[in-house]
């Protein structure tokens, strides 16, 4: 198991922090605003059986991970090689065993977790009201329903997390990501009853 | 027996670590090590270090391995210290 501390130190020599959290936030936005547009077309649809919906979400779910981690992991391979090599031409020495060439191995493997499981996990989030009802676990409300609702969290959340980091006002930046969610419901909404 | 006690050190480095975690990494080399670190040349990507660095004994090849992992690049020793003791004072 790879030590928290170094992970920090790798990430704040190649000062990838930001990278990491752009990339979090771009790919769960991705990954919940995909599973709110697939909900909300099973729901304008034909009824569907949950176990329809749920391995389509599960497909789209898997599909935006692994896209998320191949991605994340060649473009960023390529920064890091070349921000290596520029530092070993600046150095006039090389770097293969310092903790510049460790990042340079590791950093794009972090990148592309975080950008491949970020999607994932949102979208396992919003899709488990469905698997719940399917095991036969009595909800409150309409899984299909509690599945749009925690999505909308989510997103809700998602812009929380960016105000947090901008400095901005947090219920101004999760408004703005909800209202992207809500122009999301009302553009299929207008679609499917066309 | 002779120990080092005292080098000053003439190294080139990323300015990532910067000069306050460089100093921290040379520091953790041993107990009770003295480092001071001053900055004497920055350019685009890198800079110029004079690290000095006080110790009972310092062990110079774990000095040096940290600067290679710290990815510095040991440019020369300007000023070495030592202290020779007698053996039954060393132990």
């Amino acid at each position: 198991m790879y030590p928290l501390n170094q992970i920090r130190f790798l990430l704040r020599i190649t000062r990838t922090h930001g990278i990491m959290r752009r990339y979090f936030v771009v790919n769960g936005f991705d990954g919940a605003l995909t599973m709110l547009g697939l909900i909300m077309g099973f729901l304008f649809s034909e009824p569907s059986n949950l176990t329809v919906m749920i391995n389509a979400c599960l497909g789209a779910a898997i599909a935006l991970g692994v896209s998320g981690v191949s991605s994340a992991y060649v473009s960023e391979q390529a920064e890091r090689r070349r921000a290596l090599s520029e530092l070993e031409d600046a150095m006039v020495s090389d770097l293969s065993d310092s903790a510049h060439a460790e990042a340079a191995r590791m950093v794009p493997v972090l990148i592309a977790l975080v950008n491949g499981l970020a999607p994932l996990v949102i979208s396992l989030l919003i899709i488990m009201p469905l698997w719940l009802s399917t095991t036969g676990i009595i909800l409150f409300i309409s899984p299909i329903y509690l599945a749009i609702a925690i999505a909308i969290v989510l997103i809700f959340m998602l812009g929380v997390f960016l105000g947090r980091i901008s400095g901005v006002s947090w219920l101004r930046s999760g408004l703005q990501t909800l209202s992207i969610a809500l122009l999301t419901i009302l553009l299929i909404y207008l679609f499917e009853v066309a | 027996m002779v120990l080092v006690k005292r080098l000053v050190l003439d190294i080139l480095k990323p300015h990532q670590p910067d000069a306050l975690e460089f100093s921290h990494g040379l520091a953790e080399v041993g107990s009770n090590y003295h480092v001071s670190l001053t900055v004497l040349e920055v350019d685009e990507k890198t800079e110029s270090v004079q690290v000095v660095i006080e110790a009972d004994s310092i062990d110079f090849n774990a000095i040096q391995a940290a600067i290679t992992n710290m990815s510095g690049s040991l440019h020369s020793i300007d000023v070495v210290e030592v202290h020779s003791t007698s053996e039954t004072e060393s132990c």
